[in-house]
């Protein structure tokens, strides 16, 4: 059923929501993941990494509780309760698009949750800017993939 | 008290990108494949992420400080510049490609294979070269 799918999106994201407004109620830190983990291994900023390393512990955790309390709560794509889905191909790939995250997050100074989840909600026009970008190029990068080399998959 | 505040917010932030399935690159993929069976689900997740973070950011930072730390900590730059657009554009190709931001990749690795181990040795690996790029500029 889509509006199923669509509904555990909406729950999912308020959740993404309330963590982010937490980490600014108490910490009064932009929820940023590649910047407060970026930051942790590039920088360890003395006095200033280990709620990072926590956040990123919490950040695993989620998930892994979810499915070993026996799925059901995922939203993997036909495969319904499933919580985590397969890699969309082989390491060569995976290495290729890491890089361009890695460098283009870390130049770019954020990927979706610092510039989208949080940035957006701060009205920073440098974060729409971001985030219209990323989207363009994602969208554009999977019209390629899918649609012209891969004859529309 | 911080690192614990911090794993809270880790926390409730895996467990949303879980439900919502975000940990699914497939779903990522299929939100970005406007040109194919277009999956709205993306479209839920952001809305009520910002939606929520909108409203309590308002309230949030109506305090004159965090509960747990000296002050706000908010970015002031408001000029764009290249490295903004250029980043965040190749940060996209790397997002098309995979269906893997950050979030996603590190909440995934209760799921671990080698792609994923690649996809995130890679990107910590960009994240280096970037540190040193900013610097040699």
């Amino acid at each position: 059923m889509e509006w199923h799918s669509w509904l555990s999106g909406l729950v999912g994201g308020v959740l993404i929501g309330l963590a982010a407004t937490w980490l600014m109620v108490t910490l009064g830190r932009i929820a940023g993941v590649s910047g407060i983990i970026g930051t942790l291994l590039t920088a360890r900023p003395r006095g200033d990494s280990a709620w990072r390393l926590t956040f990123l512990l919490g950040l695993i955790s989620g998930p892994l509780l979810l499915t070993l309390a026996g799925g059901g709560f995922g939203n993997v794509l036909g495969r319904p309760g499933a919580v985590i889905g397969e890699p969309a191909g082989g390491v060569m790939l995976m290495l290729l698009a890491g890089l361009l995250v890695g460098v283009g997050t870390g130049l770019g100074s954020g990927c979706t949750s610092g510039h989208g989840v949080c940035g957006l909600a701060r009205l920073s026009p440098r974060s729409m800017v971001a985030t219209l970008t990323f989207l363009m190029t994602a969208i554009m990068t999977v019209f390629v993939v899918r649609h012209l080399i891969g004859g529309g998959a | 008290m911080k690192s614990l505040m911090g794993y809270v917010a880790g926390l409730l932030f895996g467990l949303g990108l879980a439900v919502s399935g975000m940990t699914d690159p497939a779903r990522v993929l299929g939100f970005l494949d406007l040109a194919g069976a277009w999956d709205p689900t993306l479209v839920f997740v952001l809305g009520g992420a910002v939606a929520t973070n909108f409203v309590g950011y308002r309230l949030a930072l109506r305090r004159p400080n965090p509960l747990f730390a000296a002050a706000f900590q908010l970015p002031t730059r408001r000029d764009l510049d290249a490295r903004l657009v250029g980043g965040a554009a190749l940060f996209g190709v790397g997002w098309g490609l995979s269906g893997y931001c950050p979030g996603p990749a590190f909440a995934s690795i209760a799921g671990i294979s080698a792609p994923l181990i690649a996809m995130l040795a890679a990107m910590i690996a960009g994240w280096f070269l970037a540190r040193a790029l900013s610097r040699g500029a």
